[in-house]
């Protein structure tokens, strides 16, 4: 077994120099460095800088198009950017050898394929790729993974069925426990709960949290809930037109304020009759168009 | 060595078992697709000794045998050794290139159509014959190499052409249609430029056909197949990740882009060739990676597999066209379109009753 966490490597020169100015920036595993973001011409986002507290469960939420996706395309090295760069445990997350960051950093991404006639344990053993090699196949260590993975997100029953015959819930865990096979310890996950109904969200996202509080993983996920994230999230980055507008402990930075200055919404923040967390009501229509009807 | 076995899939007999020597060295095998691969081979193997037997001179298996270790007599020796056995290891070899390549291309397009056959590869090695055969009435050897280099270009075209970021399935076979539409329009008009007898012989060279090749065509191919199955096999686990979409192989750790450049140059290369060699033996670059798959019911390219198809299907197509039509009257191709056409189609309705087009 490797062990991650000291496998840092020492820094390239050129950025040792640079690294002085920062301090203690280095601290955290996973960083965005002033990045500028663009898919061919279009810019998303500019000299944007994120660090990602280790062992926590970051959420980044914002309206649609506000870059939360492609941030985290860029924080798992789908993207490169254009300016700027991703580092992870102090090197350009782009220079290091593919297989070492996979197996440092996963990512559940939105779009995923699962091949025709695929099972449930074929699938999260594909998972278990950065580690193999031509000549290391299929070992005692890459079963017991794959198996542990099923265990913790609840898909071991489901281990010989056929990942076309399951609903999407099931899927989405199925998936998670290939990312989790991988055994990273940071995981991004690109909006989980899309497309499943409230039970498989609070499923998926307990899940989530159980990984990061049990199993001391680092988690990065976008989300479209706001809700959702200021109970889930340890540490909640509020984006907007590609920027930050707000980062910190979801209690620290809800407010009714940063909700109106994100997403353009009047509404009240209570406090989660559950859990005690910031919950985002949107004000009634009839109040929020009375207020359109007075400022005009 | 100690070895275990894992069931999956109830219901279905296939059988995962992973051999593992110490020292850390283990290797995946489905049982399924290794007993396939075998009876293919058996299959194969089978076919070809009959094969040679048959023709206008026809020779008992026994004595087939006989002569291949080196025990027959002299006419029969010139008649295996020279004219049939030749002809069959071209087939062999041929029907596993175009199986593997098209395994390879419908992988990487992630579409059973996103075959050699129909992304117009076939038809580019085939522009590269005529221009030969039609301006410049070429000797056989010329040919070849204009079919060689056709199906190359053709390759590259659709390439660059599909390449934005990426190559991606469904623009790659749409690339690939359109590339095939122009190309046939140009051998279209090559084919009526022509004079009577060259002709002809574009017609038979279009049809693909074994016939009257020899040791020539065997030594390249045999060459070609022995440097990239190799690296084809080396970049297969890769190329089994990528199944599964781009961000998700990427963010496993396959180099997504460099894995599918790798493969998708071994799979021009090795259509361009076999097509080279026998002309465009139509549909084994379709069907064979279909067939295989369905008989291993295993995910995944099923390279192996595939290959071994590809040579049994075109061994069984040539002595099935030998039987019924006589030696050397019905090319190959023929035979081989006629059932990989009516493969097409089963394939289509069943798809559609699947829902899925």
């Amino acid at each position: 077994m490797s062990g991650p966490a000291n496998e840092t490597e020492p820094v390239m020169s050129g950025s040792v120099n640079e690294n002085v100015e920062k301090g203690t920036n280095t601290v955290n595993r996973l960083s965005a460095e002033s990045v500028t973001l663009a898919y061919d011409q279009r810019v998303i986002a500019e000299q944007l800088s994120v660090e990602i507290p280790d062992n926590s469960f970051t959420v980044i939420v914002g309206p649609n198009a506000c870059g939360k996706s492609t941030l985290l395309r860029a924080l798992s090295r789908m993207l490169k950017p254009s300016e700027g760069r991703v580092l992870l445990d102090g090197q350009v997350i782009q220079s290091m050898p593919a297989k070492k960051v996979a197996r440092t950093l996963g990512l559940l991404p939105q779009s995923s394929i699962a091949p025709d006639g695929i099972t449930v344990a074929d699938l999260v053993g594909r998972g278990r790729y950065p580690h193999q090699g031509l000549l290391r196949q299929w070992s005692h260590d890459d079963e017991r993974i794959v198996r542990e993975s099923m265990e913790s997100t609840g898909v071991a029953e489901l281990a010989e069925r056929y990942v076309d015959e399951l609903s999407g819930g099931q899927r989405q865990r199925v998936w998670i426990a290939m990312a989790l096979a991988q055994q990273t310890p940071l995981l991004l996950l690109d909006e989980p709960t899309t497309y499943l109904d409230i039970q498989h969200q609070i499923d998926v996202l307990d899940l989530c949290a159980e990984l990061h509080e049990e199993q001391g993983r680092t988690l990065v996920a976008v989300l479209h809930d706001l809700n959702h994230a200021a109970r889930y999230a340890t540490h909640l980055i509020a984006l907007r037109d590609g920027s930050v507008v707000a980062e910190g402990a979801p209690g620290d930075i809800v407010t009714a304020g940063l909700v109106e200055e994100v997403f353009g919404l009047r509404c009240q923040v209570i406090d989660d009759p559950e859990t005690g967390t910031p919950l985002v009501v949107p004000a009634a229509r009839k109040a929020r168009t009375k207020v359109a009807a007075e400022a005009s | 060595m100690k070895s275990n076995l894992v069931r999956s899939a109830p219901g279905s007999s296939r059988v995962a078992r992973f051999v593992r020597a110490p020292g850390g060295l283990s290797l995946r095998l489905e049982v399924r697709a290794l007993v396939v691969v075998v009876a293919l081979l058996l299959t194969v193997l089978t076919a070809s000794v009959v094969l040679i037997g048959t023709g206008d001179f026809p020779i008992p298996v026994g004595d087939v045998l006989k002569t291949l270790l080196g025990d027959g007599n002299a006419g029969q020796e010139f008649i295996v050794n020279e004219l049939r056995l030749p002809r069959v290891l071209v087939g062999l070899l041929v029907g596993a290139s175009l199986g593997l390549g098209g395994a390879l291309f419908q992988s990487i397009s992630r579409n059973p159509l996103g075959s050699p056959d129909v992304l117009g590869l076939s038809q580019g090695s085939t522009a590269g014959a005529l221009v030969m055969i039609v301006l410049f009435s070429g000797s056989a050897a010329q040919v070849t190499a204009g079919a060689l280099v056709g199906g190359l270009v053709t390759g590259l075209a659709i390439y660059l052409l599909a390449w934005k970021q990426g190559v991606h399935g469904y623009r790659l076979v749409l690339v690939g249609i359109g590339v095939s539409a122009v190309v046939t329009a140009v051998n279209g008009y090559l084919i009526t430029k022509a004079d009577l007898v060259d002709a002809t012989r574009a017609v038979v060279w279009m049809t693909g056909s074994l016939n009257g090749r020899d040791w020539d065509q065997v030594w390249p191919l045999l060459w070609l197949c022995a440097i990239l199955v190799p690296v084809v096999l080396a970049n297969a686990r890769g190329l089994r990740m990528t199944e599964m979409g781009d961000d998700v192989s990427y963010a496993l750790g396959v180099r997504v882009e460099r894995v599918r450049l790798v493969l998708m140059l071994a799979a021009v290369l090795l259509t361009a060739a076999a097509t080279a060699a026998a002309g465009p033996v139509g549909f084994v670059a379709l069907t064979a990676p279909q067939l295989a798959r369905r008989l291993t019911r295993s995910p995944g390219p099923n390279l192996v597999p595939s290959m071994c198809m590809g040579a049994t299907l075109l061994i069984v197509a040539d002595w099935a066209s030998q039987r019924l039509f006589g030696a050397d009257q019905l090319p190959v191709g023929v035979v081989t379109g006629v059932l990989g056409g009516v493969y097409l189609l089963w394939l289509l309705v069943t798809e559609r009753k699947a829902g899925r087009i």
